[in-house]
């Protein structure tokens, strides 16, 4: 049994986040928020404070382990919505075709022309900055890719032998489209859904840095970097640590992603039992 | 029971829609199958058999659709049947097994599930007690250690082990008609025989009736009491097996028997070659007026090339479809 490097290091990196993200209160030094104190403003990393201090004297370290937090729920949260969307819509487009497929079609198009950033920004506008209007905003505009692939699949699945076995043997289409087509399809899914996470982490921190994001004082790592802004030259380490974060995170699902693709073929996976 | 046929077809017209107009691919089909009785259909490539058993199970799709005709399963007519009626009878009361266990199979699914889910589906059992049938049905068509071939992928098995699978799902809810469609022509011929064999006893020890489908009209008279044999898009003879092969009465039923390699035959005749019937079979859009045959017939007249031949009763029973028949 290979492992893969790719799948290693990718994995480890996302449950790093993710242990980070759950285990913050206890790994954290101090609260991200309360425990501000203008004595030990602007301070750089040193043995007190690993990650230095921002303007108002908060622990960047426990800021960063918190921003966690906010940055994996939208990541993981924002995608799985994506991802049941763009099935649901791709997998049926693609079994059915006719007037469904066209309508599937031209939506996908319409998300494809326009994108899904400027999209996702729109609905801040309208629904306000949150992490309710962020999950909202972001896992209604990213499913496209999905769609395509879920649509493309299904089509070229559906004449495969066993699906029409399944109509034979008296399979109904909801049953035909979970139990053939939809796992036949996961691998390329689950694939393109874990790097959509990496893109929605990183579109979260966009759109905190914008200030649409989760409000402040609460900390995420776009809108740590986006109070950092003006003391990038003065103090880099408020920017560099987020940022650091959000790259680690973002190479981290990438990397999985890759990794993935080998392990999700059943060929493979079974040459390994 | 007793009596009515489990199957009857009659008089059944399949179109193919080709955009501008609709052609007969199937027509005037008629045939009937009883309870647990063996029945063969046999015709070169294209000659129509696979459409003629989709129709019956209610799977034509466009550009294909029923023309005409009456489908009657125990008595009821069932061409018209909703979807949801229809597919209450797929699986169910009518199975199909096909000609490649290679993909007829589902690659990410452990075969037993695959099993399982028939009962599932149409006898609505739990997992739990489907699961456990799964390792019956298993263990029925001979499949060794079949409590833990049930956790195998399909890649897994052989194609021979595949087509038992096959086999086994096709009979999980006890149909009463099996359709085989060239179920073994994927298969190498040792395995082949093991298939058959075990498809016709399994099918004889629970009444299920074969509707068994192949280009080999040797194959089909080995396991069916009677044969239709087709010829574009038409029944051109249907018989007891062993008159078919004693006394075929249509032409086209004579090429193909002449053309069997039967066993000494070759030895006896020394270097002389197996007889193959002359020409090819007519495309959809271009079947001849008359007897579609008559291009390659040998005995074909003048009446041949004008008018179709109807079906003339034999004595011994079934009939064939030649002016000119012996
Ligand atoms: N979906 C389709 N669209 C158009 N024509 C079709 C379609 N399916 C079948 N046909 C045509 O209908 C005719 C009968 O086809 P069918 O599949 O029943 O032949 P068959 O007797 O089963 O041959 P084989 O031994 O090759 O399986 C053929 O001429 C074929 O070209
Ligand atoms: S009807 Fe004529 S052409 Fe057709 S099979 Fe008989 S003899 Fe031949
Ligand atoms: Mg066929």
């Amino acid at each position: 049994m290979k492992l893969r490097a790719n799948l290693v290091i990718g994995g480890s990196l996302f449950a790093l986040a993710i242990v980070v993200g759950l285990l913050a209160p206890w790994l954290a030094h101090t609260d991200p928020v309360m425990d501000a104190n203008l004595m030990n403003a602007e301070e750089p990393p040193s043995w007190t404070w690993w990650f230095g201090t921002d303007g108002q004297g908060r622990d960047i370290y426990s800021r960063v382990l918190y921003g966690a937090r906010v940055s994996l729920t939208v990541g993981i949260v924002s995608q799985l919505i994506n991802s049941v969307i763009g099935v649901a819509l791709g997998l049926s487009a693609g079994y059915f075709g006719g007037w469904w497929d066209d309508i599937v079609n031209a939506l996908t198009n319409l998300m494809l022309a326009i994108p899904s950033l400027i999209f996702a920004l729109a609905i801040m506008a309208v629904l306000g900055p949150g992490l309710t209007s962020l999950l909202i905003a972001l896992g209604l505009t990213n499913w496209s890719f999905t769609c395509r692939l879920a649509r493309a699949s299904a089509l070229s699945l559906r004449s495969q032998g066993y699906v029409q076995a399944a109509t034979v043997l008296g399979y109904g289409d909801a049953r035909i489209m979970i139990t053939q087509l939809l796992p036949n399809m996961l691998g390329p899914i689950v694939v393109i859904g874990t790097l959509g996470m990496g893109s929605a982490v990183l579109s979260e921190a966009v759109l905190s840095f914008l200030g649409l994001g989760v409000r402040p004082p609460f900390p995420s790592w776009g809108s740590m970097l986006s109070e950092a802004r003006e003391q990038i030259t003065t103090a880099p380490w408020l920017s560099i640590f987020p940022g650091l974060a959000i790259f680690l995170t973002v190479l981290g699902l990438n990397l999985l992603g890759d990794g993935l693709r080998d392990i999700l073929d059943p060929q493979s996976r079974s040459r390994r039992t | 029971m007793t009596g009515r046929p489990l199957l009857e077809v009659e008089d059944l017209r399949i179109d193919l829609d080709d955009g501008s107009r609709r052609v007969a691919a199937a027509e005037g089909v008629s045939f009937r199958i009883d309870r647990g009785e063996t029945f063969g259909l046999v015709g070169e490539s294209g000659c129509g058999k696979s459409i003629t058993a989709l129709a019956l199970i209610g799977l034509l799709r466009p550009p294909l659709s029923i023309g005409g005709g009456v489908i009657r399963f125990e008595g009821q007519e069932i061409q018209h049947l909703s979807a949801a009626r229809q597919r209450q009878l797929r699986g169910n009361r009518i199975a199909m097994i096909f000609q490649e266990p290679m993909t007829a199979l589902n690659p990410v699914s452990p075969v037993g599930r695959q099993i399982a889910e028939m009962f599932v589906l149409h006898r609505g059992k739990s997992w739990r007690e489907a699961n456990q049938l799964a390792v019956e049905a298993l263990a029925s068509v001979r499949v060794p250690a079949p409590e833990r071939r049930v956790k195998d992928y399909p890649h897994q098995l052989s194609g021979g082990m595949r087509q038992r699978v096959m086999i086994a799902i096709a009979l999980a809810c006890g149909p009463d008609l099996l359709i085989a469609d060239e179920p073994t022509t994927a298969l190498d011929v040792t395995v082949q025989a093991e298939i058959i064999e075990l498809m016709r006893n399994l099918c004889a020890e629970r009444g299920t009736a074969i509707l068994m489908i192949s280009h080999d009209l040797g194959l089909v008279a080995n396991v069916c009491r009677r044969v239709a044999v087709m010829y574009a898009g038409r029944i051109v003879e249907e018989r007891g097996s062993a008159d078919i092969f004693r006394a075929p009465s249509h032409p086209y039923t004579q090429g193909l028997v002449d053309s069997l390699p039967r066993l000494g035959s070759r030895a006896a005749l020394g270097r002389s070659r197996l007889k193959e019937i002359a020409g090819v079979v007519p495309a959809i859009t271009r079947f001849p007026d008359g007897c579609r045959f008559n291009p390659r017939c040998t005995q074909a007249t003048d009446i041949c090339r004008t008018t179709a031949p109807q079906a003339d009763g034999l004595e011994a029973g079934g009939f064939v479809r030649c002016h000119h028949h012996a």
